[in-house]
């Protein structure tokens, strides 16, 4: 194959994989020669989620032009679903066909309510649907703090008030605690299960954007109403961005509930939403790969800057208010262009600079 | 009489909200944005009477003016630093950048007063005149706070309500929420005119701090942010860019969010103010005031 005739978006596109397997690479030989800390291996597995996440929820901000706030709640009922399978499965089934499930489980539950807070809402515009699934994000935490599930063996059990209620009998077992969540999980994620992940997800949402649908879905981010003009079905599109994009929230979710021994509701808040969505705006809104990046040294960075770690929000947050300014203010934007134009110009030519200018 | 009790707290508390709401409902009409940071306001206004009033001893009223003067200043300089250059950018990056200015008043607040909870002191407490309000023999008393609340957030409507509809300053805000470009062309000062939006919005917010604080007396850096997304669904839910549909809206959900408290679940509370927004913007995306009322701001 001649890379030098291959299609620009193939190019780019291996040039991601390439990064995503050569960091798993060098994990590894670091991992071998015993160089790394234990926090940073650790991190790996987050690592893995946190950049699914990002690729998943660009997909909805970045391609499709919708603000999601409720990427969290994704993550959350995917991670709630796919561990109860694995919790329950584990023991009697084996464990690779367990994993399995657990992931396709969590995921297509995380698909099942995108569809259902997708359907009413990609009716409504920008802010109305950020506000929405931010609300829908509370709502999954609210619940699913206050959600008792035990199972015996008359079968599932299931309250929203207290564990004393379920009525279950004495050889029961208490499946998810309310706020004390799901507890005693073997662990399972670990960092080539999440590399396999981040290469499917890639794969997948890559070739959606490239694909015919997915140049549908950019075209009604550009101009709603040029592509319903020209015949593209404008929800069927906006749908298929938004459930695919819960989808992987949902597998992350399982990958990184996985990581842990135990798996609570608080975990998947509205912080975690926006941390998201931190990642996707500084690696670039609408850049897969800049939120593979972005996702996976924001993720590492605290770490290793510790007695940063108190300014770390308050970065983040400046952080977000500059880059927006910086690329989407139209004075900045012409600024930028202006500059620009002057360094290419540069020493060239004196006295046409001033007319540039 | 147990159900009056909850009903009067719920409309205490959604007066709250309809303050609150009636800053993102005349910023959203007419700067056509969501201030995110909003919430954040009131919490840094509740943070200056904590310390005025509560740590120093001032007057209770002087320090909620002061309050209304730090926060008046803080929402226009958020305004004329983030928002502005942004006035022609699209609305996601409006919005980042509005979620980037929440968390940062938030992490200053927190970097500054630290993030453990302060216990706020009622701005009513040391007075002679409010009193708790005894009824029906004892069955059903009202709080000092809860008539303070529900009377300030009627005037503060009601003025608000004259100095739209009847000062050049109101008439201007109209215009402008109505058609940017066609008010500047008539002389109308468009940036002059979000600001005083923002002024008044920030404004209200330290008095609904206060209010808010006095009633819920808990105060930490998150303390804006529920109450602040709360207030968003009331004036969605009485439909956004309408000040009688922020009060109406601040009201029922006020109600709503008290009395799903104590008949169905306290953890559920929350997730059943959210539903209804979800219900509302499905069934009837304006809002419950949001067609009828001619009164955008």
């Amino acid at each position: 194959m001649n890379i030098k005739n291959m299609k620009r978006s193939t190019r780019s596109n291996l040039i991601t994989f390439g990064i995503v397997i050569a960091f798993y690479l060098i994990v590894q030989i670091l991992s071998a020669a015993g160089l790394l800390t234990n926090s940073f291996k650790g991190q790996l597995v987050p690592i893995c989620a946190y950049v699914i996440l990002a690729i998943s929820l660009n997909l909805t901000v970045g391609i499709l032009g919708e603000l999601s706030l409720g990427h969290a709640g994704f993550m959350s009922v995917g991670a709630f679903s796919g561990t109860l399978v694995w919790v329950t499965m584990s023991p009697t089934t084996p464990q690779p066909l367990a994993l399995l499930l657990a992931f396709v489980v969590g995921g297509v539950v995380a698909g099942i309510f995108g569809f259902l807070v997708g359907v009413p809402v990609l009716r409504l515009s920008g802010d109305y649907l950020a506000i929405v699934t931010l609300a829908f994000g509370e709502i999954v935490k609210n619940v699913m703090n206050a959600c008792y599930l035990g199972l015996d063996a008359n079968g599932l059990h299931f309250s929203l008030k207290d564990a004393g209620s379920l009525g279950m009998e004495a050889d029961g077992k208490v499946l998810i605690n309310g706020a004390m969540g799901i507890t005693g999980i073997s662990k399972a994620s670990n960092f080539t299960i999440g590399t396999v992940l981040v290469i499917l997800t890639l794969l997948v949402i890559l070739n959606l954007v490239h694909s015919r649908a997915g140049r549908a879905i950019t075209s009604i981010r550009d101009n709603e109403i040029a592509a319903r003009s020209v015949g593209i079905p404008i929800t069927k599109y906006k749908l298929m961005a938004f459930v695919t994009s819960a989808v992987f929230a949902g597998i992350a979710g399982v990958l990184y509930s996985l990581n842990y021994s135990s798996l609570v509701a608080k975990k998947f808040d509205y912080n975690t939403s926006i941390l998201i969505l931190v990642f996707v705006v500084l690696g670039g809104i609408g850049n897969l790969r800049g939120s593979v990046i972005a996702a996976a040294v924001l993720t590492v960075l605290p770490e290793m800057l510790r007695s940063m770690n108190d300014y770390r929000m308050l970065i983040y947050a400046i952080v977000l208010i500059v880059v927006m300014i910086f690329n989407q203010s139209p004075q900045m934007i012409e600024l930028r262009s202006k500059l620009t134009a002057r360094w290419r110009k540069g020493g060239k030519d004196e006295t046409k600079k001033k007319g540039v200018a | 009489m147990q159900f009056f009790s909850y009903l009067i707290n719920g409309i205490s508390l959604g007066s709250v909200y309809a303050l609150i709401a009636l800053g993102y409902t005349m910023v959203y009409g007419i700067a056509k944005m969501l201030n995110f940071a909003h919430g954040d306001v009131i919490m840094i206004g509740s943070y200056v009477v904590f310390f005025t009033f509560g740590t120093s001893g001032m007057n209770p009223v002087l320090s909620i003016l002061l309050s209304m003067v730090v926060c008046t200043i803080l929402g226009v300089t958020v305004e004329r630093i983030a928002y502005r250059p942004l006035r022609e950018a699209p609305s996601l990056a409006v919005l980042i950048t509005a979620i980037g200015v929440s968390y940062l008043l938030q992490q200053v607040a927190q970097l500054s007063w630290k993030s453990d909870p302060k216990s706020f002191i009622s701005v009513v407490s040391g007075s002679d005149f409010l009193k708790p309000l005894t009824l029906f023999d004892g069955q059903l008393t009202i709080s000092a706070e809860t008539i303070v609340t529900i009377i300030a957030c009627v005037v503060i409507m009601a003025a608000l309500m004259w100095f739209v509809n009847c000062t050049s300053a109101g008439h201007a805000m109209l215009a402008v929420s109505e058609d940017r470009g066609a008010a500047q062309l008539m002389g109308v000062n468009v940036n002059a005119t979000i600001s005083l939006t923002f002024a008044i919005g920030s404004a209200l917010a330290a008095v609904a701090g206060a209010l808010l604080c006095s009633s819920y007396p808990t105060l930490q850096p998150t303390t804006g942010a529920m109450p602040g997304i709360k207030a968003f669904v009331a004036a969605v839910f009485g439909g956004i860019g309408s000040i009688p549909g922020a009060f109406v809206g601040g009201v029922l959900l006020g109600i709503i969010e008290n009395l799903s408290k104590a008949y169905i679940s306290t953890q559920l509370s929350d997730a059943i103010v959210f539903l209804v927004l979800i219900v509302v913007l499905i069934v009837k995306p304006t809002g419950l005031l949001g067609k009828k009322v001619n009164v955008k701001v």
